[in-house]
């Protein structure tokens, strides 16, 4: 991801897996177009994320190359693709591994 | 172009005659790469039967279109075990949700065509109208992206060839518009 303004960065933990059940699990990945502040919009839109939780997966996937935005049920998970496709995120699904 | 502003729950700004142009033409490229790849679908006799449209089920060989229209499983994943059956799922995902995802495209590119001036002047916007914005402007950067091969290393400095610099400046300046337009959103 890149940025107009001053890049931040903060260190961040990985995301906690809280649910018990994740077959699947949608996947933003770093590219060098996307704004930071576009991926934190886009996550808060789509998701309903707060800012903060928000900007914590956006830099998530600016420091470590990629960053689990969601999970849950095949059909749940590829309607979320979809969304972040539309987007223009570069986003994938896959197995919980 | 100044900033954009708030104005009443609206996003604001002023477009010069040659701005406006920049971007009608740019979002109407889009379209038309989009529209171009949308008839290339299958014709399907029960596709026709049941209204259930069908796209392609591989990705587009043109890069930019390809970064416009990614695949829904990573085929190159390095740390995860990959499976046998990744290419056929991502292959059926594609042919499922490109049609929707190339109307999708469209139809934030036709609110811009409708909503920018063509010989420039106010830009007066909903926030969906905005967002929409937000989601072609994103699509001519991903696009101006691929095409000048931006990467994380990629020098501040603009290319040496003369359309490639016309169209890094573009880029930039596209950086600038949708980052100013975040910030009034979000003010």
């Amino acid at each position: 991801m890149t940025t107009p303004a001053e890049a931040e960065s903060a260190q961040v933990e990985p995301e906690e897996t809280g649910a018990s059940e994740r077959p699947w699990v949608t996947i933003v990945w770093n590219d060098p177009v996307n704004l930071m502040s576009y991926v934190t919009y886009v996550l808060q839109k789509v998701f309903g994320y707060s800012e903060e939780h928000a900007t914590k997966l956006m830099l998530d996937v600016h420091n470590k190359g990629r960053a689990v935005v969601s999970s849950g049920s095949k059909e749940k998970v590829e309607g979320d693709v979809a969304k972040l496709h539309a987007a223009g995120l570069w986003a994938t699904m896959q197995h919980d591994s | 172009m100044q900033d954009w502003t708030r104005d009443n729950g609206r996003l604001v700004s002023e477009l010069e005659a040659n701005e406006a142009a920049v971007i009608r033409g740019l979002v109407g490229e889009i379209k038309d790469m989009l529209t171009a790849r949308a008839e290339q679908a299958p014709q399907d006799e029960l596709a026709e039967l049941t209204g259930m449209r069908t796209g392609p089920n591989t990705p587009p060989q043109e890069s930019v279109l390809a970064r416009l229209l990614p695949d829904f499983i990573r085929p190159d994943r390095d740390s995860f075990e990959p499976e046998a059956e990744d290419a056929d799922t991502a292959g059926a995902l594609r042919s499922l949700h490109e049609p929707d995802l190339i109307d999708h495209k469209s139809g934030v590119a036709e609110t811009v065509l409708e909503t920018c001036p063509e010989q420039g002047g106010t830009v007066s916007l909903t926030e969906d109208q905005a967002d929409s914005w937000l989601s072609a402007i994103n699509d001519v950067r991903l696009a101006l992206g691929t095409a000048l091969d931006i990467s994380e290393e990629t020098p501040e400095e603009p290319p040496e060839d003369q359309l490639q610099r016309e169209h890094y400046y573009v880029y930039q300046w596209l950086t600038w518009v949708q980052d100013s337009m975040i910030r009034a959103l979000t003010s």
